[in-house]
């Protein structure tokens, strides 16, 4: 009796044993596993979330988006006062975060791609300025640079007062510790034409790259297409503007008592994250541009020139087009980093998204889980739709092997 | 008339010097300077450049500065340069933050270990290496204790860490726990079985897809609904569990780089071998791919170090923070730039050489690949 049942349980542990080497039932027993601890932890951190917010009285609800703010804005691009809801509050820190993040992208990537092309310049002074501007923008922490140059532009730059005087461009521009002072744009009633004429100017340059590609294609022809292209978006509208009688009246800012009325300003807070961002992205960018500029080799070039290119047309059609494979992805990547770090403008008070709904919505209303759970929804769509049209236009542009 | 000549036997006849635009200073100016008219022009413009930006730094630095002062009035008095005696009074605090005045020796002393721990990580020609890199792995536990203290130590609340120390102890703790952690999502990913790896893949396409600042605020105002009721903990320990989690993810995707490099016949090898998995992974796979990826990581750590400012936004006193509060200070008020540029000085000394490592690494790994 005894032997049976030793024999049961040996039998039980090799057909234990054999399940577990069987690597399709092992493969299904790890990830039921897995399944149930991850089951498990949402279960518990659920829960317990449940009962602690039971036990402060909180609900979980976005009932308070339709609430009023009741707090102040310092920079907003649509219409917004303390009386408007939360939501609106969003909204505004939203577009506040989209304005820095397109601004520090546009400047990072020209800053950029000028840094990159100076390092690899023959030219010994500039060479090395451009690789200790790049070496010491990057080595030191981003938020650092945001809050120097939010120093700088607060403690160092004159008082309005001084500024109408000595830091004024044309009495149109001052520089000064408020901030950027500009004349604003005011269109009058025919503006309406000159922008028919850059949407006439646009689609005439689509249809005319796609024609002269064709005439290239089959007869060799090359029109002037970068000239012609030009002289249709920005010559065209120009000329109808100014045949339309200038559209435009300027609101010209102007030195009163304390501070400058009128006109536009780019506050110190905008300023400071704009400038650091830029700064801190192109030192990045500039070396992700070398190392694409330096992985097209140097038979592409003897290649091109024993075809009898020309310089300009080499560069275009042959070492850009191989470099920007290898400069793509990683530059992406730089513009994501750039759209995550514009939330750092809540350490000078710059209202972005980050600042407003995750900031004071969330001290005014006690409602943490729900404002981080926006905030962190948003960035997460953000990265996603960028690294989605990144992908695309990676694809686009990938090498077609055989 | 008589000309003097001198017949030389052939080939003997010595060398002459280059004509004099062709050697030396000159011939070095004309390369690399004024090579063509539009290089002449960029060089004159950078010299310009560095005339207007250099001088005025310089003197603000160095000759218009104060050394010696007690406050901003007396500064100002003094020159009209950079309050360098501010920095003097503040060094300690910008150092140690508010850890006990009596007790700093341990942080000098954790800090002096943490540079042994590194040396058998960061040069594998270093000799012991096998027993050292023991140490090295302990040092995070023994670091702990002594800037902890308790057995034997007086105990410290992480409420007194502050300063570059606080960087320090952050960044580190970061990198030494978010190593493993990442090894193990990077193997999640690559992984066969469907749902190990997608759930690794949501983690660290969540993670790298927000900022570290959410996840801090995270950390901050929300981990305590989502504990037990009535635990309570200490926000230096939130703040480093998200900086773990955070830089995990970045580790993982260095580590999946070089386990993409591994070419498959190293795999199938070790399969063949009849190896099981961690087997295969522990003794052929990860020794390779870990090395590829050394620079990665060192570049990673580099971002997590700069990333440790971010902690000051959650009211966390690091070095940037006491900067910061040492401004509002009346005797001091206003003071940012000499703040801002010394800790910029501190960070670039941190990062550059850590950069430097990391490309000497490189070149380093590239020679194993050359024949």
């Amino acid at each position: 009796m005894n032997t049976t049942t030793a024999d049961s349980d040996v039998a039980k542990q090799l057909a234990l044993s054999k399940i577990w080497n069987n690597r399709e039932a092992r493969s299904v027993i790890l990830q039921i596993l897995t399944m149930a601890i991850l089951i498990g932890f949402f279960a518990f951190i659920i829960t317990n979330a449940i009962s602690n917010l039971a036990a402060v009285g909180k609900t979980f609800s976005y009932d308070f988006l339709s609430q009023p703010a009741s707090y102040d804005i310092n920079q907003s691009l649509i219409a917004y006062t303390s009386r408007d809801t939360h939501f609106k509050a969003g909204l505004v820190g939203l577009i506040n975060t989209g304005l820095v993040a397109i601004s520090g992208i546009v400047l990072a990537t020209i800053l950029g791609f000028l840094l990159g092309v100076l390092r690899l310049s023959p030219n010994y002074l500039l060479n090395r300025i451009s690789y200790c501007f790049i070496e010491f923008t990057r080595n030191v922490p981003i938020l650092l640079h945001i809050l120097l140059i939010h120093g700088i532009i607060v403690h160092s730059l004159p008082r309005p007062k001084l500024a109408s005087v000595e830091w004024n461009l044309a009495d149109l521009f001052y520089l000064s510790n408020r901030g950027v002072f500009t004349p604003r744009p005011i269109p009058d009633d025919l503006l309406w034409i000159s922008g028919v004429a850059l949407a006439l100017g646009i689609g005439f340059t689509i249809w005319f790259r796609k024609y002269a590609k064709r005439i290239q294609d089959s007869t060799g022809k090359i029109y002037p297409v970068f000239l012609i292209s030009i002289a249709a978006i920005i010559g065209l509208p120009v000329l109808v503007f100014f045949v339309t009688g200038s559209p435009v009246t300027w609101d010209i800012p102007e030195f009163k008592r304390f501070n400058f009325q009128g006109g536009m300003v780019l506050l110190p807070e905008f300023m400071a994250l704009w400038l650091a961002l830029s700064l801190y992205t192109a030192a990045f960018i500039a070396e992700i541009v070398r190392a694409g500029i330096l992985s097209v080799s140097h038979g592409q070039w003897e290649a091109a020139c024993a075809l009898g290119i020309r310089r300009a047309r080499i560069l275009n059609l042959v070492i850009i087009p191989q470099a920007l494979r290898v400069i793509i992805p990683p530059l992406t990547s730089q513009y994501l980093n750039l759209t995550k770090n514009s939330s750092l403008a809540i350490a000078i008070g710059y209202m972005d998204i980050v600042a407003t709904i995750g900031g004071i919505s969330l001290m005014q209303t006690g409602k943490e889980m729900e404002t981080m759970i926006i905030v962190i929804a948003i960035y997460l769509s953000i990265s996603l739709l960028i690294s989605m049209f990144m992908n695309w236009y990676n694809t686009r542009i990938k090498l077609v092997e055989r | 008339m008589s000309e003097v000549t001198q017949s030389y036997v052939p080939g003997t006849h010595p060398d002459m010097a280059p004509p004099a635009g062709q050697r030396g200073i000159l011939l070095w100016l004309r390369k690399n300077l004024f090579s063509s008219w539009a290089n002449s022009i960029m060089t004159i413009v950078g010299i310009y450049l560095l005339y207007k930006i250099v001088p005025p730094m310089f003197n603000w630095a160095v000759v218009d500065a104060v050394m010696y002062a007690g406050n901003r009035e007396e500064c100002q008095a003094l020159g009209s340069g950079a309050c360098w005696a501010f920095i003097k009074d503040r060094y300690r605090i910008l150092i140690y933050g508010f850890y006990p005045e009596e007790l700093r020796w341990r942080v000098d002393v954790s800090f002096l270990l943490l540079c042994a721990a590194l040396v058998p990580i960061l040069f594998d020609n270093a000799p012991m290496r096998k027993p050292w890199m023991l140490f090295s792995v302990s040092y995070p536990f023994i670091a702990g204790w002594l800037l902890l203290g308790g057995a034997g130590l007086t105990p410290v609340g992480t409420d007194e860490f502050g300063g570059m120390m606080l960087n320090t102890v952050v960044g580190v703790t970061g990198i030494a726990f978010s190593l493993p952690l990442g090894i193990l999502l990077a193997l999640g990913r690559q992984s066969h079985l469907p749902i190990v790896k997608s759930v690794s893949m949501c983690f660290i396409e969540f993670i790298r897809g927000v900022p570290l600042i959410t996840l801090l605020f995270v950390a901050s105002t929300m981990l305590n609904y989502f504990l037990p009721p009535g635990t309570t903990f200490d926000l230096l320990l939130r703040v480093l569990i998200m900086v773990t989690l955070f830089s995990a993810a970045y580790i993982a995707e260095v580590v999946r780089g070089g386990l993409q490099a591994i070419p498959n016949g190293q795999y199938e090898a070790a399969n063949s071998m009849g190896l099981k998995y961690w087997q295969s992974m522990r003794l052929i796979v990860l020794p390779q791919a870990l090395k590829i990826s050394i620079p990665g990581i060192v570049n990673t750590f580099i971002g997590l170090f700069k990333d440790t400012t971010l902690v000051l936004i959650i009211g966390l006193l690091d070095i940037l923070g006491i900067g910061r509060s040492s401004m509002a200070d009346a005797k001091w008020n206003g003071l940012s730039n000499e703040v801002y540029i010394s800790i910029a000085i501190f960070f670039f000394i941190a990062c550059f050489g850590m950069s430097r490592y990391s490309i000497y690494l490189e070149g380093k790994l590239d020679k194993g690949y050359k024949r």
